[in-house]
């Protein structure tokens, strides 16, 4: 079901929370709506279930505008922040409910199998007679999408799914659901403030802030293109430098770099800790070590340059850096954002 | 962009307007009928003899010392029972002995046990028929049908009251703060003075306004224990019987108006202090989805 | 089991214990003792006696009707005060707490009042050949009247405090009003409404004041067996009293007991396995 939104606008209170978004997902594309809390991303999810209902403009699942369609007739699988399990079914009446309240009747016989088809689909044979009080946080979320998945819904729809998990169990649910995406072939959007688990698991990646939608595209092309500073900074650790750019360079702390074609004036130039590389003789930029923190892949290095900034880079396992060291820092790479 | 629609909201379970406005008005009927005429036939009642008579029985010396009786009651049990809360309060939630849950049990019975049946029970252990009665008699000491009879017998049905607020509450709140304040020094009624009143005093405020409406109010276990002695053991609520029953309805309600009055004062009360956050504390096993809660 | 690191044990505890000892569990125990010594023959054809098994009857089963009023009353009562707001809804939610703060021989008189056969209530009933004060039917609207409290007290702050997110799955899974409403919200109000039910049942057991006034007291069909009990005491008859008390007492006991049961079987679904 390819899903469209068109200038939608919400409002609580005074709190404008979605300005004017438009976007479009293709059928079957698995999409996040990544953005900081605040960001309006839970919003639009829950407008596209018809938990709320868009101030202005409209919301077409195909061809059909389903802006005032409410919840129970929208045909969307939701799988809330907290599972939102009903605490008093079992987990195979919880999965079994929307089937049983459903205006398509069955047979009892038909739900039974049903729900243990998909009982197997999420890897929870045998444990559909316990309580969701008697299992783990990650089993009760693979309840909550079996039970999301139960009245074969036309989209799926995720509110940070993998918020309330431990990192371990994150990372294997992570693949889990990319890999029954791939299976089912279902529309899916997924809400996360989690750059890291919206790069990895989505085709396309919406990056929100403020009712906005900032920039989207897949993960390669938000991470190697991004279009602000704001991007660049919520994507992953970044080194930030005041510039100026003059005929076609910028300049910073010494640097310079190539931005043909950007006008001049003042600016800021983002570099990843990875761009960075440290040498004890120049050409670069003259700096000293203040700190070495070792991490299990490498050494992360902070270091103060003569104009007073701080970089952060990070340095082979083997390098024998230390505090106090003075030396030079090379930009391999970096992005220049306009001021203002 | 298309019209704005501002504050829409999709239709909960329950929100279709039939539905709800049926539902409103068959409320609001029964609340009117059962609550609201119950009050606004006391005020009719008591002046439907004109100003004069219930002025009369107002100022009459049996409605005053009943009014007196009833306030003193009010005096020696509130602060009593308010010292009893806390302290009931304290042992169970600061401290882990056996029998605590059974304790907790114990000291709720008297909201389940008829105010008849704990009247009776005075009876037994204070009346000549009782335990203590005949050797108290000897001495010349008169509880039963005398005035330390109703305040035994008030305390009773009133003993869970302020105790049953500050318990769920103190448990909600735990150790940690008297515990810090005890490492640092603060003797036991320091930490109790300084930390946990100032976090448990709208509560316990709460639960004294209820006590003191419920021992102000009380008539089955008085009317047991005070032998009905006009302008001597008579609380107001007895006053209220004996006048209905003398034919003096009039004079009955306006006897009720005061005691009317002072309910109306204790539910502005009770909603006041609910605004500062008393009465919130449920116990445990009410609340809702706990599944979900401990997640 | 931790230490107990605060001080104050020995004092609190031993209030607590002395206080509930003298006011609750002596004169108790003393009823007790009373009923007990007088023989298990004695006792039985005391509580046995016609007279108090139809006080039994009237009790009990104005006591049901109250309660069953009250648990669809209060349940609405408590729908609309969290769920719907309309003008003046904090008046009525204050005004659900009179009940508990009118003294019950003021709400005696009121009600008695109303429902007299030329009374406001009473004269309009009276035409359609419906009489309430001195009836069973009047013990019950007493009942009502002095038990209402409980259940909405008890439902509100669960119907509160219900995680808006399960009624959003329900909906979401296509589920109509009614279906949501009896497969989902309905069960998780179960425990507070059975707790709401035995409270309101067990001071209905119990309730004297207002109901002496409209009850009309006659032996045999409109007099409850707290009154029982009070007449017996009037007449001297302390024996017949303690045993019938006890009876009273047993009651509430047996509900106090039942109570903690049905809660505990009503949330067995939230314990860990």
């Amino acid at each position: 079901m390819k899903i469209r939104l068109e200038n939608v606008v919400k409002t609580f209170e005074t709190f404008r929370a979605v300005r004017d978004v438009s976007l479009t997902i293709e059928s079957g594309e698995l999409v996040a709506l990544l953005g900081p809390s605040g960001s309006g991303k839970t919003t639009i999810l829950r407008m596209v279930a018809g938990l709320e209902y868009a101030d202005g403009g409209h919301i077409y699942f195909g061809d059909q505008d389903a802006t005032d369609i409410p919840v129970r007739d929208r045909g969307v699988g939701f799988v809330f922040q907290h599972y939102a399990l009903f605490p008093h079914m079992t987990v195979a009446e919880n999965i079994a409910f929307g089937m049983k309240v459903s205006k398509v009747k069955r047979e009892k016989a038909a739900i039974d199998a049903r729900v243990v088809e998909l009982l197997r689909l999420v890897r929870l044979e045998g444990l559909g007679d316990r309580f969701p009080a008697q299992i783990s946080g990650g089993q009760r979320q693979r309840v909550a999408l079996a039970r999301a998945l139960s009245v074969d819904p036309k989209v799926l729809l995720l509110d940070e799914p993998f918020g309330a998990l431990d990192a371990n169990v994150r990372h294997d649910l992570r693949r889990w659901l990319r890999e029954i995406h791939r299976e089912l072939g279902i529309t899916t959007i997924f809400v996360t403030h989690d750059q890291e688990e919206a790069l990895d698991l989505a085709d396309r990646v919406v990056i929100l802030k403020d009712g906005h939608i900032i920039q989207q595209g897949t993960a390669e092309e938000v991470c190697r293109n991004p279009q602000s500073a704001f991007v660049m900074k919520f994507l992953g650790d970044a080194n930030v430098l005041a510039a100026e750019v003059r005929d076609g360079k910028a300049y910073a702390s010494g640097a310079a770099i190539d931005v043909s074609g950007m006008a001049d004036g003042k600016a800021e130039l983002y570099a990843r800790p990875a761009d960075l590389d440290w040498s004890a003789q120049g050409p670069g930029i003259p700096a000293s070590i203040t700190r070495v923190l070792d991490r299990p892949d490498g050494r992360r290095v902070l270091a103060t340059t003569e104009t007073g900034d701080q970089l952060e880079f990070d340095v082979e396992p083997e390098r024998a850096v230390k505090a106090g060291e003075g030396g030079f820092v090379t930009l391999r790479r970096a992005k220049v954002f306009a001021l203002g | 962009m298309g019209v704005t629609r501002t504050g829409r909201k999709p239709p909960r379970v329950g929100d279709q307007p039939l539905f709800r406005r049926m539902l409103i008005g068959i409320v609001l009927v029964i609340v009117a009928l059962l609550i609201v005429a119950p009050l606004v036939v006391i005020g009719v009642e008591a002046f439907s003899k004109g100003w004069a008579v219930y002025r009369d029985t107002i100022i009459h010396p049996d409605t005053l010392h009943a009014i007196g009786l009833t306030v003193f009651a009010a005096i020696v049990a509130v602060p009593v029972n308010t010292a009893f809360g806390i302290a009931a309060a304290w042992s169970i939630t600061k401290f882990d002995f056996w029998g605590r849950r059974f304790l907790l049990v114990v000291i709720e019975i008297p909201f389940s046990v008829s105010p008849i049946v704990a009247g009776v029970a005075y009876l037994f252990v204070y009346g000549l028929q009782g335990v203590f009665g005949p050797t108290l008699d000897e001495y010349g000491v008169k509880i039963l049908f005398a005035i330390p009879g109703i305040i035994l017998a008030s305390m009773f049905v009133t003993a869970p009251f302020v105790a049953r607020e500050l318990i769920p509450l103190m448990q909600a709140q735990g150790r940690d703060l008297e515990e810090a304040a005890t490492s640092l020094g603060a003797s036991g009624w320091r930490t109790f003075f300084s930390v946990t009143l100032p976090n448990i005093k709208w509560a316990l405020l709460y639960g004294v306004v209820l006590c003191n409406a419920r021992v102000m109010g009380e008539f089955g276990a008085v009317s047991v224990v005070s032998g009905n002695i006009r302008g001597q053991t008579n609380t107001l609520p007895l006053h209220i019987e004996l006048l209905y029953h003398d034919y003096q309805a009039a004079g009955a309600f306006a006897a009720a108006s005061i005691l009317a009055l002072i309910a109306v004062f204790t539910i502005i009360a009770k909603v006041a202090l609910e605004r500062q956050g008393a009465g919130r504390v449920r116990r445990p096993a009410l609340v809702a989805n706990p599944a979900e809660k401990t997640q | 089991m931790r230490r107990n690191v605060l001080p104050g044990l020995r004092l609190s505890l031993g209030v607590t214990l002395f206080y509930v000892g003298l006011i609750v569990v002596l004169p108790l125990a003393a009823l007790v003792f009373k009923a007990a010594s007088l023989g298990p023959e004695d006792y039985w054809r005391i509580v046995s006696s016609s007279r108090a098994l139809a006080s039994y009857r009237v009790t009990v089963l104005s006591a049901l009707g109250a309660t069953v009023f009250n648990l669809f009353f209060g349940l609405a009562l408590a729908w609309v005060l969290t769920r719907y707001r309309f003008p003046g809804w904090r008046i009525v939610d204050a005004m659900v707490d009179l009940p508990f703060a009118l003294p019950t021989a003021v709400a005696g008189i009121a009600l008695t009042a109303l429902f007299t056969t030329n009374g406001w209530f009473g004269s309009i009933l009276a035409d359609l050949g419906i009489k309430v004060a001195y009836t069973p039917l009047g013990i019950m609207i007493a009942m009502c009247f002095t038990s209402l409290p409980f259940i909405v007290r008890t439902v509100q702050p669960v119907l509160e405090d219900l995680d808006p997110a399960l009624e959003e799955a329900a909906l979401s899974l296509g589920g109509s009003d009614w279906e949501i409403f009896r497969k989902v919200i309905l069960p998780l109000l179960t425990p507070a409404l059975l707790a709401g039910v035995s409270l309101s049942f067990a001071r209905s057991l119990g309730e004297f004041g207002a109901i002496i006034f409209i009850a009309g007291n006659q032996p045999m069909s409109t007099e409850i067996t707290a009154l029982l009990v009070f007449i017996r005491l009037e007449e001297y008859d302390y024996q017949a009293a303690a045993a019938i008390a006890s009876v009273l007492l047993i009651a509430a006991f047996v509900m106090l007991a039942l109570t903690n049961w049905m809660q505990s079987r009503a949330l067995r679904y939230t314990v860990r396995g």
